[in-house]
This record gives structure tokens, sequence and C-alpha cells, in this order.
């Protein structure tokens, strides 16, 4: 995919004035977070599980490389084949390859971030095949050759009238005038065009949120059911992943799997969690007859022993997207690349370069409230500010950020002064609003009062709210 | 394919040199140990304290989870009961009459001659088959998901295909959380297999892909209904 983190400020800018985007985000802001919120409090060990969860993920990959060789052993017994990757055009090649040998003219496709990450879709149909998106939200946002805006709801930037646009212009063997009011026609609408491309693919691709080295398994988390569609259906199934995917034992997925669903959409547990253990078997009367798995690096191997390690927990569930205020204001399209929000702004530069992506780890104010739901307990701001640091080093960034970052810096390696500086700004700010709830304009900072009225902050900072159990 | 494959197999050194240059290493043997051993006895990690309740509870709650998320649930003192139950279901909900299940031995040993209005197919599903029928290989409690397992007894496709699919779970086989799942997984598959595939299920199939309204039957089934059999 295309990198265009560099224009992040260009990006934003437009996306607060869209206001398509803007009436579809204003769906978001409020409902991920309360379902999440409502979840946690059904279960008591919520948050005792999220410290156990980044245990078993720290040890895995303290123990990644045994852990590999524990799991390729299994595939390989189960009549599996383990492919290695080095870069996202190593990834591209190898399943091209694959899709060759079995002669394939249509492939579908379950939702994967790593086929996003190293641009799969456009490599295969430069090769004359045909790619269907199976994800709704996948499917959508392919008619409209857009990137997906959220890493678990790809469609999340579209209103409803959007989607039934795009689906008149697309499915034009169907009547002018039927009816797409409703929700749940659109959705019927997909299911119905998608249905004979499930039948017809001669491989299917899913990408995997988990591998299991006790097992040799892959594991694809879903709600629709098109994941297993495309690998049960397909001669050829093709496992595309990342190297940190890797969890020890059936005991330990279930403890993260416990905090998966919860975190990403307020789910007691997903509808479909699928376990995949090699091609068929000899009594099996479906399922692939070849099933292949993709292990991508793509940078990955070089974050171990890093001050990025940590990142390299995520379970990629987005509740730190969906519960992040930037992200609310701008969407996913504004960082330019394919993981947005908190995540994204640690991800991204260290897959595609600082040089590239530096922008994104300012897009953060530092409230704190990715690293407060993250069920893997990433610092993400503390990575954010990793990141600032390397590229204030650089000198990347203008004069004017320059002196400001700088003193930002002095402010927030003393926190007694930074959190004094944070409530003198407070009360000035609530001043400037003039008793109202907004500001409607605040020197230098035109560029975001021009279009909105700043909010005037509550009477406490976050800190202060935080500290005095006011949040969560 | 040669060219891609040699690439790969140097990938594959390439990423496990960078990765043991960059772990901390330290005594090689006690990591080695410490995998084996996780590996051989999986330990249990923290397990919520929700389904530690007698049997009978359990069935309740699991009733009552997957109840949440729009299944539908019944519950028969025999399976001989089973296809009476089976053929009001179809009936009160204007399906039709024709049911494709795998080999499964306890559903096919069910007395079908006795509803004669039902017909019944054997076999993997194919995209005509409106209904299927499965048995699960467990039901879990702490969350209302339905474990089944691959293979000719029951099928995957049947689970994904059909709009509506009907799934009967033995009482006994009712358990409390995953890892007494796994547990008797390892039991009858022996210890570290495992089917082509093992799928947990919650409910029908759905998407909240538009402006985040949920909506069922997204690709797999619009409708799942549960009969829990008390003498399976
Ligand atoms: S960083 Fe944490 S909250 Fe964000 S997607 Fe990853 S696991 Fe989820």
């Amino acid at each position: 995919m295309e990198i265009r983190s560099p224009q992040f400020k260009n990006n934003a800018r437009e996306a607060l004035v869209d206001e398509n985007l803007q009436s579809a985000l204003g769906k978001m802001r409020t409902g991920f977070t309360s379902k999440r919120a409502e979840a946690r409090a059904r279960l008591p060990e919520f948050d005792d599980l999220r410290d156990q969860a980044r245990d078993i993920k720290d040890h895995t990959l303290a123990h990644l490389d045994l852990y590999y060789e524990a799991y390729e052993e299994k595939v390989t017994a189960a009549g599996g084949h383990v492919h290695w990757a080095r870069t996202a055009g190593d990834a591209r090649d190898i399943i091209l390859q694959i899709c060759q040998d079995e002669n394939a003219k249509l492939v579908t496709k379950g939702k994967s971030m790593i086929a996003e990450e190293v641009a799969l879709n456009d490599h295969l149909e430069e090769a004359g095949m045909e790619v269907a998106e199976t994800d709704l939200g996948e499917y959508i946002i392919q008619l409209r050759q857009e990137p997906p805006s959220h890493i678990i709801a790809p469609a999340v930037h579209l209103t409803r009238s959007q989607v039934e646009k795009s689906f008149r212009k697309s499915h034009t063997h169907l009547a002018d005038d039927r009816n797409l009011d409703e929700v749940s026609s659109l959705v019927n609408e997909a299911r119905q065009v998608l249905r004979q491309k499930y039948i017809d693919a001669d491989v299917g691709i899913t990408g995997a949120n988990f591998l299991i080295a006790e097992t040799g398994t892959s594991i694809i988390v879903t709600n629709e059911g098109n994941g297993d569609l495309t690998q049960t259906l397909p001669r050829v199934h093709i496992v595309l992943t990342s190297l940190e995917k890797m969890v020890p034992t059936l005991e330990d997925v279930s403890t993260i799997l416990r905090v998966l669903a919860r975190s990403a959409t307020g789910q007691e547990f997903s509808t479909y969690t699928t376990l995949s253990t090699g091609p068929r078997r000899e009594d099996d009367p479906d399922g692939p007859e070849e099933y292949h798995v993709v292990v991508l690096d793509n940078g990955r191997s070089a974050m171990i022993g890093s001050e990025f390690q940590d990142m390299l927990r995520c379970i990629r569930c987005g509740a730190c997207i969906n519960h992040c205020p930037v992200y609310h204001a701008i969407g996913g399209h504004s960082y330019g690349w394919v993981y947005p929000g908190p995540m994204g702004s640690v991800l991204t530069p260290t897959l595609v370069g600082i040089d590239k992506a530096g922008h994104l780890p300012n897009a953060s104010t530092f409230c704190g409230r990715c690293e407060a739901v993250c069920p893997m307990r990433i610092p993400l701001p503390k990575m954010m500010r990793h990141w600032r640091e390397r590229e204030f080093e650089r000198h990347l960034t203008p004069k004017l950020s320059r002196t400001a970052l700088g003193f930002w810096a002095f402010l927030a390696k003393r926190p007694a002064l930074y959190h004094l500086s944070n409530s003198v700004l407070v009360r000035l700010l609530r001043v400037l609003a003039f008793g109202r709830g907004a500001i409607g304009s605040l020197p230098l900072a035109s560029g975001w009062t021009r279009h909105r009225d700043l909010p005037a902050p509550e009477r406490n900072t976050f800190q202060e709210l935080w500290r005095s159990g006011g949040y969560e | 394919m040669n060219d891609v494959r040699n690439k790969s197999i140097a990938a594959r050194s390439e990423i496990f040199s960078d990765l043991k240059r960059n772990l901390d290493i330290g005594d090689e043997k006690a990591r080695e140990k410490r995998v084996r051993e996780r590996l051989s006895n999986p330990p249990r990690n923290l397990i919520p304290e929700r389904a530690n309740i007698p049997h009978s509870e359990q069935i309740a709650l699991f009733r009552e989870q997957i109840e949440a998320v729009s299944a539908t649930v019944e519950q028969v003192a025999a399976a001989a009961d089973v296809p009476a139950a089976l053929a009001s279901f179809l009936r009160d909900n204007n399906l039709p009459s024709r049911l494709r299940l795998g080999s499964d031995e306890a559903l096919n040993a069910l007395p079908w001659n006795k509803t004669p209005n039902v017909d019944v197919q054997t076999g993997r599903a194919v995209p005509e088959d409106a209904v299927s029928l499965s048995r699960a290989f467990k039901a879990v409690a702490e969350t209302g998901t339905l474990i089944l397992l691959s293979g000719a007894d029951n099928p995957t496709t049947l689970n994904f295909l059909p709009d509506t699919h009907i799934v009967v779970v033995s009482a006994k086989d009712v358990v409390g959380t995953y890892e007494e799942a796994w547990t008797h997984l390892r039991e009858t598959q022996g210890k570290g297999s495992m089917p082509r595939a093992l799928n947990m299920i919650s409910g029908p199939s759905r998407t909240a892909d538009v402006e985040q309204t949920i909506q069922l039957g997204a690709h797999g089934p619009r409708q799942q209904h549960i009969i829990i059999v008390d003498d399976l």
C-alpha cells in the first residue's frame, strides 16, 4: 500500500472538514468504548487476565526461536508447509507462486492486515488473477478502491448511504429500483454476491490471529464466517501471518482470547474462533487439500531486544484506536498507511521507517487512554515518546515544533512540573472560553480552531481525574 | 518454485539468527527446558470463577450466554426425542424439511423413521442445503460457545454453508471453561494433536461493518438452534 504518512498534516486537515467522515466517526466515538467497559465490568478477573496475557506474550517472545521450531515441526507433521518471508516483496512472491502453481483464476480472501501491509491484492491482480475480499468491510472498501481505516472495522469511515452508492455502482446486474435503505438489505446483497465467489475460488487466503506451537495450529477470529468459507471451500488454503503471532499452548491462547473480543467489540467471545491444523485428512469430506503458512518478518525480528519489543505483544484488538481522541477526530486514513491510531503511530515507523512516518508519534495528546485500555498492557505513550525523541535527534521536525518539543521534553522528564503546567494550562484555557464550553479561536492554533471550536477543558486534567479514580 | 523456495529457506535462517542475536539468551539449556515443559505439560493460567458452579447451573449459564447472542436453545430428555423436536422446529420456522448431516453415529442412530416428513441426507454440505445438523464435541458455559470438530462425522461445511445450523449437544458435554474442553480434547485426539479444523462458535453469523449496526447472517448461518439432550 502506498505510504501517505508524510502528508499526515494535510490528511488530517482534510479529514476534519469531511462531513461524511465526521458523521461516520460520530457513531464510533461512543459505541466501542461503552461496549468494552460493559464487558470488562461483567468479568471481575478482566484486569488480572490482562496481566497474564502480557506475561504469556513476553515469555513467548523471549523463546520465540524455540517455539517456532516446535511449531514448524507440528505443521509439517500434519502435512502443511511453512514458508518464511523476510520482506513484504518476498511474501508476495511466495503467495503468487503458490497461486500460479494452482493455475488460480479466482482467489478469495478473509480479512488480513498483513495482506494490506504487503499490498497483496495488487500483486495478484497484476498477474491476472481476480481477488475477492469477503469480509463485508473489506469488500466495501475494495469496491471503492480505498485502504481500510481501522484494523477491525475497515469501513468504519463510511456512512450507510455511501455504501449504498458503491453497491449500486458495482452490482449493475441487479435491478436499479431495488430498495437498499436498510443495513440488512446491504448485508444481504453482499452475501448473495459473494456466495458464488467462495464456491468458485481456487485459492483461499486468510490471516491468522494466533499460531499455537503446541499443536502447529493457526487461528482466525471472525464474526461473519467469511474466513471459514474462504478457507474451507477452495482446494488450497494460504495463511499469511507475521512473526509475533505465536503463543505456546491452547491454555495460553485461551487466556488471550478472553481479553481479545472483550477489548475489541465488547463481545464475550467472537462468533467464530477457528483453529486450523494442516490440510484435509484422509477421512475428511471437506477442507483444503493444501495448507500453507507464510510467516512474514518485515522488520519484526529487529524489534526484539529493542525499546519497541513490547509492541510485538499487540493482538490487533483495536481498543487503543477506539479510545483515541486523535483518531476520533481525524479517522484512520489520515495516518497514511495500514495501521492507524496509537498502535499505528508506534508500529508504522518501525515498519516503513521514521523518515516516512515521523509525524505519526506526534499525533497524540498523551492522554494515556490507549495504554489504559490495551489488553496486552503495551506502553504506547512511552514508545511514542521514544519515537519523538529519535525524530528530534534526527532533526526531522521543523524549527517551531522542535523548540516546542524541546520544551515539552524538558517538562515531560519532570513529572511534577509537567502536571503543574498542565493544570495551569487547563485553567488558562477555561478562562479563554469565557465560561462557555468552547474556545472559538486560539493564538498559534488557528489550524485547529478555524474549522471547529476547541472544547474548553473540563476542570481537571486527565492525570488528575485518573488519580482520583474518575476514569475507568 | 525453486527460486522462491530457496529464498524462503534463506529467510528462515536469517530470521532465526536475528532472533538468536537479539534475544537475551543466557542459559540455552534452561530456555530449552522451559519451552519443552510448557509444551508437554501446558500449565493452566488464571481461570475466571464465573463457570465454577454445579453442572446444572453450567447448562443454564451456557444457555443464557448463547441466547444473548441470538441462538435459540431447547432441552430434551432423551435422544429419541430429537427428531420430533427437530421436525417441529423446522415447521415452526417455515424451513424446508430436508436436513444434511454427517456420519456421526449418535445422530444417525436417532429414530428418524418416526418423523417420515423429515428427509435426512448424509455427507458434507453443498450450496443448495438450507438446513444442517451437527453434534458438538463440547459446549462451553463461560461464554456460550460450541466446539465442533471436523471430520466425516461432522464435516466443517455443515457449520458454515447452510442458512440454518442446528446443533445437538449432550448435556454431559457441557463444560465450564475452555480449559476443560482442551483436557477432553487431548484425551480423545492424543496430546498435541488436533483435528484439521476445530470450530468455536457462539451464535449465528453477524456483522457490524455498516455503521456499527449489528446484522445477523453475514456469510455464515442466519440462524442457529441448539438442542441439549439430557441422555445422549
Ligand atoms: S496496541 Fe494494545 S490496544 Fe492497540 S491494537 Fe494492539 S493490543 Fe489492542
